[in-house]
Order: C-alpha cells, then structure tokens, then sequence
C-alpha cells in the first residue's frame, strides 16, 4: 500500500515547517555533487534531488545540463511537441492574490458561448495546432461538466488531443470529461506550503489546500493519460517546493502507472492590477536548475514551458530538456478572434507566431511536432 | 544473402526502422535510405494516417518502404484494435505493429492485452508484427493464433542497453516457427550484429539512429552491422568452447588399448 500524499508530505515535512530541508540543502558539498553525477540519470530519490537543487548545484548547471539534453534525447527524441491554450472565462470565484482573475480585480469579464470558443479553436487550427488546452478561471455556474463535454465533442474533430487547465472537480465529474475524449489534466498545487498557501488564497473555493492536492488523484484514476503539475514560481522558496512537487510527482505515477506526468514551470509575471513585489520571484539560473535537476531524476516526466517566458530563453531551454511548448498564445478569452487584450491572466512574453517558433525549433535542431496523440483514442466503444 | 519472408512478402534487407525520434524529416528520409530498410514503421499517433501531405508520411517513399503503422500509445487491447482498423480503413495497409504499453515510462509491453488484441486482428485479417516482452511462451501462443512475426525487445525502448533479455531470446528463436524481430534497446550496431549472429530474422532500430549526432552515419552502421551479423550466422561460427579439445582425458584410454 502507497500512503496518501497528504500524510507523505505532512511525514515529510514537505507542507510547512520545512527548515530541515532547507539546512539539508545548505549542507550539501561539491564533492556530493560530483559523486553524485556519475550515478544513473534520471532516477528519482529525494537525496538525488536535495543534492541537485543545493546551493552547491549552481556551479555544476553545465555537466547536468549535458546529462539532461543527452537523456532528453534519447528518451523523447530531437523532437519538441507544440500546443495551444484556449481560455473559454476569466470569471472567477476566486481571490488568489496574486492573480489578475482574482475577483476582486475590476474588468470586463468574458465568457466564451460554444459556438465562441469553437471560432477561437478554428484560429488555432488554422496556425496547424492538433493539441489544444482549455483553460477557465473557477467559473463553476458556467463552465460546466457539459459545456466542457460538449466543447470537446465537437472540437475532437480538428484536435487530436484535449486537455483541461481549470478547477479541481470531482472523481465523476472527471470521469464524464474523459469519457467526452478529454485526456489529460494540468493542476498547479501553486504552494505546497500550506501557511503561504493560506496567505495567497484568502477567500474562495480554492482555499481548500486538500481538496487541490487531492485533485490529481481524483482525475488520474478517472483515467487521464496526462498529468500536468507545477508550482506557481515565486509564491514560495523554489528548491523547497520542487523537493514537494517531486514527492507528489512520484506518489502519482507508482500509484496511476498508466498516466504520464509532466512538469510545467509557470512564473509569475505582472497581470491585470497585479503589481505588488514578490518575495521569492525565480531567476533564470534558478529555472534552469530546477528543469534539470527534475529532468536528471524523472528522465520521462514531460517538461512544459509556456509563453510566459521569453522568446530567447525559451530557445535556450528548448535545447536543454523541454519537450513540450506552447505557441502563439492568447491568455484573454476571445484573443484569437480579436485584438483587444483585456482580461489576459498573465502577460505574453513570447509572442512570436508559431509558424515562426516551429521554424526556430527546427534551426536547434529539432522536430516541432504538433500532433502526438490521436482522437482514435478516444473514441467509444462504439467504433469497434 | 538470403531472403526474410514475412506474411508471404520478401524483403532483402532484414533491419526495420522506427521513425519517431528523429530531428527533422528531411534527416529521417536520409536515414532511412542510408539503413537500405525496406519497412519503416510510424506512430498512428503522430500522423494523420489518412492525409498523403502529412509531413512525416510525405517523407517516405511507398514505393521502395513498406509502411508499417504501429499502434504506440495504446493502453490496451480495444485502443490498439481501435487505431489499426482505422489505419486499415484509411490507407488501406492490412499490417500492423501490434504495442500496447499501458506504462507510459518504460513502455514494457502488456503480454495479456497484447494477446487478445492480436487474436481479433489476425481475426479480422491482419498482419500483424506484435511487440511483446521476451517471454518464449507468450511467443509460442501468438504464432498459434496466427501473427506474421514475434518481436521480443533486448531492452526497455530507447534505453539503448542491447541484449538484455538474450537467453530468453535464445529460446524464442529455437522455438519459433515465425520470423523473430529483435525490437527496442539496441543501442549500437554490435547489439544489432549480435542478434543476428544469434539467428534472429531481423531487428528493428529507431532511438540509437535517430538520437546518434549523425544520424544518416549511424544507419549505415546499422546496415552493415545486420548484414554482417547475418552472414555470420549463416556461416555456421566455429562457437565457443570452455575447454581446450586437444585431448580426450575421459575416453583417450580407449585409444590406448
């Protein structure tokens, strides 16, 4: 028996009171370091992990960082997947501080109608994407089970794969959405620490720090093939939540073995009314550690990375160890059909078309790949 | 050299290759002709099987590759049915590399699925080429339903660790009565010599091509290494022995009476 990952992170120390760790990383010499590299990448154990994402790492970035691209490669290929976020409503219940969807922040809200979101979807097809997200603030009287369900019925015949990127829901809940041909789910903890967790969400659903960490579980055994977690970068002390995102990354995939986990490395960016100094905002030494020292111990776990990144380091990261990119993105509903960017979540950092970003892919050498996944999959049992 | 015949169909080269991982297309078509394959197999999942101008297929030439679509992804047996009958339908192509791999990270293959599956294809009139672990009863049992080939892996997909499963290979090739296709794991040439050495029909390469800095190279190498590996066992090796044959310390005295 697997122990729940509430108590694995309450047993380590990994929610709250998490000085230990930070002393543990402290104390990590360069001798570790180099004792270390010479073990098998890409295995997971948490003193693989402490080890790599020590202060000490820092001088050793270069030979992890040949480790991650030479592993990359030889387990997804020269080959980076291309997707493309659709935001359906910024209408949100919640009052995350930090979020220009917060409900508190005054603006023009959107909610996309179906017919709305599929002319979006047509603009994203258009630019060659197959792989699509869709993604809401916690508009729960509107973006509903069935107007996700219907949306992607009728969007599985241009997109050979839908994921969601909302609210947690309900086992059930997840079950009919997976059955609708909905396959995977990213769910971002965005703190571990359940002091600071309870500080950025003051009011709302979202408060509920259990009930988002046991999301995951919920729709990974409804069957989701994917998994997409992450930390909100800069809401708390990076290394100490990496070393919890790793802890709950592991539980997942012993426990649902047949999804894929991937990691995704958002950072806060300014947004809508959102302008307060952040204590713990992420360089992009620290980024590129925490990539690798991921990717040096889950050599299959998906490593994602958005717009909100700029175009130059988005290249760099390319040739590291990423394997799945978006492009082209709009963060406001409606931005595809429109030029008005109100109500965007986050600011584009790059927003060069994708045709352009495939091509810069393809000059680093790699394979962009905009379909890997196939609506074949999905379908009922009817088609047999 | 000899001919390998499968399903009735000769090939004159015995290495297949695998086309998921490569940099660009352009460099897989330079691979492909430099290994002198004569099937080439493709992720349903990655292209629109249905759509002749979809990139990667446009790449390969279906009049000097055989095109095999296999069935990556699949997490059992009704999803890996599911993808080859709507191949079948759009293309037209009856053959099938049956994977079903319900473990995203190593992508072991998934014996019990794997066999229904490949019942009700080669039911419905496939070919199919199942990828199945190196398990010699598993083997015997898909041959008596009918697949084409068994393709036991050496090693997990792209892990480029070579002949991890050699004596229960051994067996699998004594035992068959179909072509035995050594797939996944091979990371050099020498692997690729060495199973063919061992007497399998043929291997099938993809990562240790595609992920090499040349690419183009590396499939030549591979070419060489197959062809060599089959002559080599073609030839009858001389083998190995543990002792020296010079003497008869157990029946010379026979000789001395």
């Amino acid at each position: 028996m697997i122990q729940d990952i509430k108590t694995q992170l309450a047993e380590m120390n990994l929610d709250g009171n998490r000085n230990c760790w930070t002393d543990r990383l402290q104390a990590i010499r360069p001798e570790e370091l180099e004792k270390e590299l010479q073990n098998p990448a890409g295995r997971y154990t948490i003193d693989r992990l402490v080890r790599l994402l020590s202060p000490a790492a820092k001088d050793f970035l270069e030979p992890m960082a040949r480790q991650a691209q030479a592993l990359t490669i030889q387990r997804f290929g020269k080959t980076i997947a291309l997707y493309a976020p659709l935001y359906v409503s910024n209408v949100c219940v919640n009052s995350c501080v930090y979020c220009g969807y917060n409900r508190h922040t005054k603006f023009q809200r959107t909610r996309l109608s179906i017919e709305q979101a599929l002319a979006e979807a047509d603009v994203i097809a258009s630019e060659g994407f197959r792989d699509i997200l869709l993604v809401s603030g916690e508009d729960v009287s509107f973006i509903t089970v069935e107007y996700l369900a219907g949306l992607a019925q009728k969007l599985r015949d241009k997109f050979s794969s839908i994921s969601l990127e909302i609210y947690p829901m309900s086992r059930q809940q997840y079950q009919q959405l997976f059955d609708a041909g909905i396959e995977g789910v990213t769910l971002y903890q965005e703190t571990y620490d359940r002091q600071l967790y309870a500080q950025y969400h003051p009011a709302g659903p979202k408060r509920d720090y259990d009930h988002r960490l046991e999301s995951p579980d919920h729709f990974s055994a409804a069957g989701m093939r994917r998994i997409g977690l992450g930390v909100l970068l800069g809401l708390a002390d990076w290394r100490l939540e990496t070393l919890a995102l790793a802890q709950h990354a592991a539980y997942l995939m012993k426990k649902y073995w047949r999804s894929a986990v991937s990691f995704s490395f958002p950072r806060l960016r300014p947004a809508t009314c959102v302008t307060e100094q952040w204590p713990y905002l992420v360089g992009d030494a620290d980024l590129v550690q925490m990539m690798l020292a991921l990717r040096l111990c889950f050599a299959d776990a998906g490593i994602v990375l958005s717009t909100r990144e700029r175009a130059q380091l988005r290249d760099h990261l390319v040739n590291l160890c990423v394997t799945r990119i978006s492009a082209g993105s709009k963060t406001n509903p409606g931005g595809y059909t429109s030029d008005d960017p109100t109500g965007r979540q986050f600011e584009i950092a790059d927003d060069r078309p994708p045709a352009q970003i495939a091509e810069k892919i393809r000059s680093i050498g790699r394979e962009a790949v905009w379909k890997d996944w196939d609506r074949a999959f999905c379908d009922g049992q009817g088609v047999i | 050299m000899d001919k390998l015949i499968i399903a009735g169909k000769e090939f004159e080269s015995r290495l297949f290759i695998g086309t998921g991982k490569f940099a660009s297309n352009q460099i897989m078509a330079k691979a492909i002709s430099a290994s002198g394959t004569q099937m080439v197999t493709v992720a349903l999942r990655r292209v629109d099987i249905d759509n002749p101008n979809d990139n990667l297929l446009a790449a390969i030439d279906r009049r000097k590759y055989l095109l095999l679509p296999n069935t990556s992804g699949a997490r059992d047996a009704a999803e890996a049915v599911r993808l080859a009958r709507l191949a079948r339908a759009a293309t037209g192509i009856a053959w099938i590399k049956l994977e079903v791999t319900p473990d995203p990270y190593y992508l072991l293959p998934d014996g019990e699925e794997t066999l229904k599956a490949a019942a009700e294809l080669v039911k419905d009139g496939f070919v199919v080429l199942p990828y199945i672990n190196a398990d010699p009863i598993l083997a015997k049992k898909l041959q008596d339903i009918g697949t084409a080939t068994v393709m036991p892996l050496a090693a997990p997909i792209g892990s480029n660790k070579g002949l991890k499963t050699r004596d229960a290979i051994e067996i699998i090739i004594e035992q068959a009565i179909v072509p035995v296709v050594v797939d996944a794991g091979l990371g050099a040439p020498s692997h690729a010599a060495e199973a063919m050495e061992m007497g399998a029909d043929a291997v099938l390469v993809n990562t240790a091509v595609a992920a090499a800095a040349d690419p183009v190279a590396a499939a030549q190498a591979f070419k060489l290494a197959v062809q060599a590996g089959r002559l080599a066992y073609l030839s009858g090796l001389a083998g190995q022995s543990k002792q020296a044959n010079a003497s008869s310390p157990l029946t010379g005295f026979l000789r001395n009476e």
